[in-house]
């Protein structure tokens, strides 16, 4: 578990300064790849709720620190979206091929909508077509590309827990 | 737990909102952000080769689609000033159109028509041009053809919209005249000699020759008196010849007319 947590920090951590630093440059009709969304999603969903929650609330502190943005807004949305992603990670999705790129398709249109919504009521100037007419489609055709990669990295550093399930295959 | 982090969450959105820019969870995040700078100065420096190969290729595939529209750009530019020169030079033209209608070498009682050249005698042989004006504009056969310079020609056909016009210069061309400065008299041809003249009358290079007008028994010439013709370029004779050979250079430049006036007596109309 203290692995899992260390692996889970330093991978977050990582994808939210290549976030800051390097993928918020990238701008294609306003959109642009959200590595820590994905990152977490994927997390979320080898790990389950309570995993994807501290982990979604430790990454958007590190990003609105380094953003020098309101501290505590990225920090609820990732706290929502990575508890609703592990919760469907410990239903019924985890194994299924499809289920990290729903869950990314997903979550970047709720994260989109819960951001727009939340800055609104902030008072910032945000633009709902700009947002979700101009550069949702990008946002989320980015995001898709980047599921892949992430998702079999995630894999590698979170192996799936034992379910007790597993086939046993006897000798002789 | 998640409901813990939820709240925490609206709690530091509500403490960071309302405090000032001096407040206690500025100073953290301010902390946070000098701890975290060195991690984000390390992740450009890896980075920056491939953000300059990113913007590289942006940059190319920018310029290529910013060079294609500035083509396109700078064609319609250039036939933008194609129309404006056209239009300038038609505006002159049409100017000093104006200027001699105005002018007191504008036949008394003719009226007019403005029409442009459609189409430019096919050939040298023949001396002819199409305008885009018929009868519908009140242009008749055998009306006058005139430019700001002096005389063109005559309507030799007529269209509901069109007509055509034999130049001074084409052969079937002939015209009463007179020499202005001597009172000559005798016929243009052609646009390049002034026939009939007899030897006992004087005429000298560098004469101008007008239209005679002529009237007589109820007859009277097509042309107007006194549109301007040309000028007398060289004058000979011999002893078999009854007249002199004169020839003379046309004012108007039939190369490059492109429009013209169509004379007519309004009382006829």
């Amino acid at each position: 578990m203290t692995a899992d947590v260390a692996k889970a920090a330093a991978a977050l951590f990582v994808a939210a300064i290549l976030q800051v630093t390097l993928l918020s440059q990238i701008n294609v009709f306003h959109g642009a790849p959200d590595l820590v969304l994905v990152t977490l999603v994927c997390v979320a969903l080898l790990r389950g709720t309570i995993f994807g929650a501290v982990a979604g609330f430790g990454v958007g502190l590190v990003v609105d620190t380094a953003t020098l943005q309101t501290l505590g807004v990225t920090s609820l949305l990732l706290t929502i979206a990575g508890y609703w992603i592990g919760r469907y990670g410990e239903t019924t999705g985890r194994d299924r091929s499809h289920a990290p790129f729903v869950s990314v398709a997903v979550v970047t249109l709720l994260y989109s909508i819960g951001a727009l919504i939340l800055h609104y009521m902030l008072g910032d100037p945000a633009s709902a077509s700009r947002v979700l007419l101009d550069a949702f489609p990008f946002e989320l055709i980015f995001n898709l590309i980047l599921t892949l990669p992430v998702y079999a990295l995630c894999r590698r550093l979170f192996r799936p827990p034992p379910t007790g399930l597993e086939e046993v295959q006897l000798l002789g | 737990m998640t409901g813990v982090l939820v709240l925490l969450s609206i709690a530091l959105i509500t403490v960071y909102f309302r405090e000032s820019s001096s407040g206690g969870l500025h100073q953290v995040q301010s902390a946070g952000a000098t701890v975290l700078r060195p991690f984000e100065v390390g992740a450009d420096r890896v980075s920056r080769p491939f953000r300059d190969a990113y913007g590289y290729f942006a940059g190319l595939v920018h310029a290529k689609s910013e060079n294609n529209r500035l083509r396109a750009e700078n064609e319609q530019l250039r036939q933008q000033a194609a129309q404006n020169a056209f239009a300038a030079s038609e505006n002159a033209d049409l100017r000093k159109k104006l200027h001699f209608i105005n002018s007191p070498h504008y036949p008394r009682g003719f009226g007019h028509v403005t029409a442009s050249i459609i189409a430019q005698p096919p050939s040298a042989f023949e001396q002819q041009a199409l305008i885009g004006a018929g009868s519908a504009q009140g242009i008749q056969q055998f009306d006058p053809v005139v430019a700001a310079e002096g005389l063109v020609g005559t309507v030799v056909r007529v269209a509901h919209n069109q007509s055509l016009v034999a130049l001074l210069t084409d052969d079937t061309t002939s015209v009463s005249a007179v020499d202005v400065n001597t009172g000559a008299k005798g016929i243009v041809k052609a646009g390049a000699s002034f026939d009939h003249v007899g030897k006992d009358q004087q005429v000298k290079s560098g004469d101008l020759l007008v239209t005679a007008g002529w009237k007589a028994a109820g007859l009277s010439s097509i042309y107007p008196r006194g549109i301007p013709i040309g000028q007398v370029t060289s004058v000979g004779q011999n002893e078999v010849d009854l007249y002199k050979h004169v020839q003379l250079q046309p004012f108007v430049n039939f190369e490059t007319l492109s429009s013209l006036v169509v004379l007519f007596p309004p009382k006829t109309r």
